[in-house]
């Protein structure tokens, strides 16, 4: 369709500029070596939907690119809230966050993506480890809101290492907190009790504590237990946001993709417009094959199986690993 | 309800859902975005949007503007649904978080490329059954005999209902589609069958009613792994034959007509059918908004366009006239166009609601557009048209086509 005119030329972009771009507009301690981070959008528009149990990536400005799960209100459509851990061993990613990253500062975000969804029950044990306890905030929230029966085990190294004590004093009895240096282990058989068709467990938290609870709901139908591993791991193999070369396989046609436009923009730019819609990486309209390259994906739409595949991508938010190059099939 | 504070919103007396207006919604539709960013209908008491800006605006915030009331004029805090509300369209998060990841899921680009190659063949075969007994020439009603014709062929299978009833599917979309409306006469006439085709459509839904591998069979395994809950399943699969089938027929009927009366756009089309495709179905889709209008209420008293909507107040979106609002679309919006990049329309919808079914719809229409361009050098009206009136939706009731063979 080389006869189409290109988005940009038409001038209504105006409605989708700044996706994948976020500023920190607040940091905050909030426990011992956790900082919470808010983060809005810089020129004041939506950030794009979630809901409890999602994670966006955060891509720092040294490169690194680290999941976080989000842990704020999503009736607040205009910020989202993160909090880090400092890794001991990290020299990038929370380290960064941690010693350099500052209010005012722009981060990259990916997603949300969420691998960890809150499913409808009339009942709900959430089990936390340390900075576990981010995505069972906002489930602990909406389990409220909804009337749900439910309880939280939150533990942690010490007390003053577990975050958001003060946000879950306001629920009382049904939350208990166990900091391993007063109580030591979480006493899990007890907190689970017996089976119960109506019940959800929803538990994050790091490997050995969920080692534990897989032997402490061992007698729990699978489809009721649903975790989410805690990994510190830095990524630095994806994420900022480069320039890469891009090949039209069906012209033959190699293009740069500057660092501040997005694929979209940059094949429309060379006069091939791919339909898209919501410019968010949540509606899957845009959806492209590709041929060659590694996709850095940024969509909310793929989960792991579907990234491992490598073969589509979302060009409104997703990117090329940097160092490689993308051959699309458009 | 008291009356809404609005002093400054200019009122429009003119009853968008009358025939005149059901019949021709472009001439109140221009009047509509010329008014104002906001608009108070006299006629029901309401404020309305018109315009691009802010009917996107109040589809992506579904904080302050909720389905869960209805997204028709009925206000459900105060009045009794027809029929149990929908688990998607009507409802908010957190409820529809969970329906909603399902269906996505079921219905994804990804998941549908296994149906790809047998809805293309399917197409071929219809299209071929259709174009039989001609050499040249054959003239023939595109509404009834492809844009319905096509995705009952295809969609009733691939959700996995059984063969028998599926002549209730469109009269209970109808009724559906028009209930979204005041209860006028088009209600009126429905009201008859409603009890009945909704007792039909439910039953279609339960698990040994569906066929092994469908969409349905796909919405209770979901339940099985506890993704969402048993009692919820036949709601879901509710969903897709309350809003996947009427639309579809409507979207199809509009891009035949668009191209039928754009002969310059149909060769333009028929020159790269493949790449074409996707693109003339969407601008079809913006340009004639098979879904013209949602309602939704205010949650708390919300600015926008300079005016507040109180709360507990309905809204009208026209998406319609936010498809062809030149602020958006530039001067040319009342064309339809292939060389406009139709993207960002809300004929879908926008958000967190945006139409769930838009893939399958897309599907649909790829491959019927892409047997036809095989098959025909070029079309035209064979005689005029005939508009089907319904308080939401726009639609064709005849479109008599003449289709000269290739
Ligand atoms: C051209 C065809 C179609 C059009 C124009 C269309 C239009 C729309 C629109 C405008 C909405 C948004 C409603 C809102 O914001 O309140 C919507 C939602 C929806 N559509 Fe479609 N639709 C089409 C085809 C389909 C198909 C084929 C299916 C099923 C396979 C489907 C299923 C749904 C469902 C379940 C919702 C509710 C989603 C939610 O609330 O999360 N639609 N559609
Ligand atoms: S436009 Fe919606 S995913 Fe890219």
């Amino acid at each position: 369709m080389s006869n189409v005119a290109p988005i940009h030329q038409r001038g209504h972009v105006a409605e989708q500029a700044s996706a994948g771009t976020a500023r920190v507009t607040e940091i905050r301690r909030e426990a011992d070596g956790v900082m919470g981070l808010v983060l809005t959008d810089p020129v004041g528009d939506r950030l794009p939907d979630w809901a409890p149990g999602a994670h966006i990536d955060l891509v720092l400005p040294d490169g690194t690119t680290r999941q976080y799960s989000l842990c704020g209100d999503r009736w607040d459509a205009h910020s989202y809230r993160v909090a880090v851990l400092r890794e001991p061993s990290s020299r990038g990613g929370s380290a960064f966050v941690h010693d350099s990253l500052r209010e005012g500062d722009l981060v990259g975000i990916g997603g949300p993506r969420n691998n960890f969804a809150l499913v409808p029950a009339a009942r709900y044990l959430f089990v936390a480890g340390g900075i576990g306890i981010t995505p069972l905030l906002p489930m602990i929230a909406q389990a409220e809101l909804l009337g749900a029966d439910w309880n939280l085990l939150y533990g942690g190294r010490t007390r003053t290492s577990m975050a958001f004590l003060d946000e879950l004093g306001r629920y009382g009895e049904r939350v208990r907190v166990e900091p391993q240096d007063e109580s030591g282990l979480l006493d899990l058989p007890a907190f689970l009790g017996e089976p119960r068709e109506d019940t959800r467990i929803y538990a994050c938290g790091p490997a050995p504590l969920l080692d534990a609870l897989a032997t402490a709901a061992a007698c729990w139908p699978s489809s009721s237990v649903r975790t989410e591993r805690f990994v510190a791991r830095d990524r630095s193999d994806g994420g900022s946001d480069t320039s890469f070369e891009l090949t039209l396989a069906r012209s033959g046609r190699t293009i740069v993709v500057g660092r501040s436009e997005t694929v979209l923009e940059a094949v429309a730019a060379a006069g091939v417009d791919v339909l898209s819609s919501c410019r968010q990486g949540t509606c899957g309209t845009c959806e492209t094959t590709v041929l060659v390259g590694r996709p850095d994906h940024r969509d909310s739409i793929l989960d792991d199986d579907d990234r491992q595949a490598g073969d589509c991508m979302f060009p409104c938010v997703s990117r090329a690993v940097p160092g490689d190059r993308l051959v699309l099939d458009l | 309800m008291s009356a809404p504070t609005l002093g400054y919103a200019p009122t429009i007396d003119v009853d968008p859902f009358c025939d005149e207006v059901l019949a021709d919604p472009i001439p109140l539709q221009r009047q509509l975005r010329a008014a104002g960013p906001v608009v108070h209908l006299g006629s029901y008491d309401i404020l309305a949007f018109a315009r691009y800006e802010q009917v996107r605006a109040a589809l992506v915030d579904w904080q302050g503007f909720q389905s869960a009331a209805g997204v028709g004029l009925a206000n459900f805090r105060t009045e009794q649904p027809w029929r149990p509300p929908s688990l998607l369209l009507e409802a908010d998060p957190p409820h529809h978080d969970a329906p909603r990841r399902v269906l996505q899921k079921i219905l994804s680009p990804r998941a549908l490329r296994t149906l790809r190659d047998d809805w293309f063949a399917d197409a071929e075969a219809l299209v071929e059954k259709v174009l039989a007994d001609g050499t040249h020439i054959v003239e023939i009603d595109a509404v009834t005999e492809l844009a319905e014709a096509f995705p009952l062929r295809v969609f009733p299978d691939a959700v996995g209902i059984p063969q028998q009833g599926r002549e209730n599917l469109l009269p209970y979309g109808d009724h559906l589609f028009n209930s979204f409306g005041p209860r006028n006469h088009l209600v009126e006439a429905g009201e008859s069958r409603a009890g009945e085709l909704q007792e039909w459509t439910s039953a279609q839904c339960r698990r040994d009613v569906l066929a092994p591998d469908g969409f349905g069979a796909e919405i209770w395994a979901a339940a099985d792994r506890g993704d969402i809950l048993f009692d919820q399943a036949p709601l879901i699969v509710r969903s897709l034959l309350s809003a996947g089938v009427d639309t579809t027929v409507h979207g199809l009927s509009a891009v035949l007509h668009a191209l039928a009366t754009h002969p310059e756009q149909w060769s333009r089309f028929r020159e790269a059918p493949a790449a074409a495709a996707r693109v003339a179905f969407d601008e079809a889709v913006r340009w004639e908004s098979p879904v013209q209008v949602f309602f939704r209420t205010a949650t708390r008293d919300i600015e926008i366009g300079g005016r507040t909507v109180p709360e507990g107040h309905k809204i009208l979106m026209f998406l319609g006239a936010a498809n062809r609002d030149d602020r958006r679309w530039g001067a040319d919006a009342d064309r339809f166009d292939l060389g406009r990049d139709p993207s960002g329309h809300v004929g879908f919808g926008m958000g967190i609601h945006q139409c769930v079914g838009q893939h399958v719809a897309r599907l649909e229409a790829e491959a019927l557009l892409t047997a036809l361009a095989r098959r025909v050098e070029h079309l035209e009206p064979a005689a005029p048209p005939r508009r089907h009136l319904n308080n939401t939706l726009r639609s064709w009731d005849s479109l008599p086509l003449r289709l000269h063979l290739a």
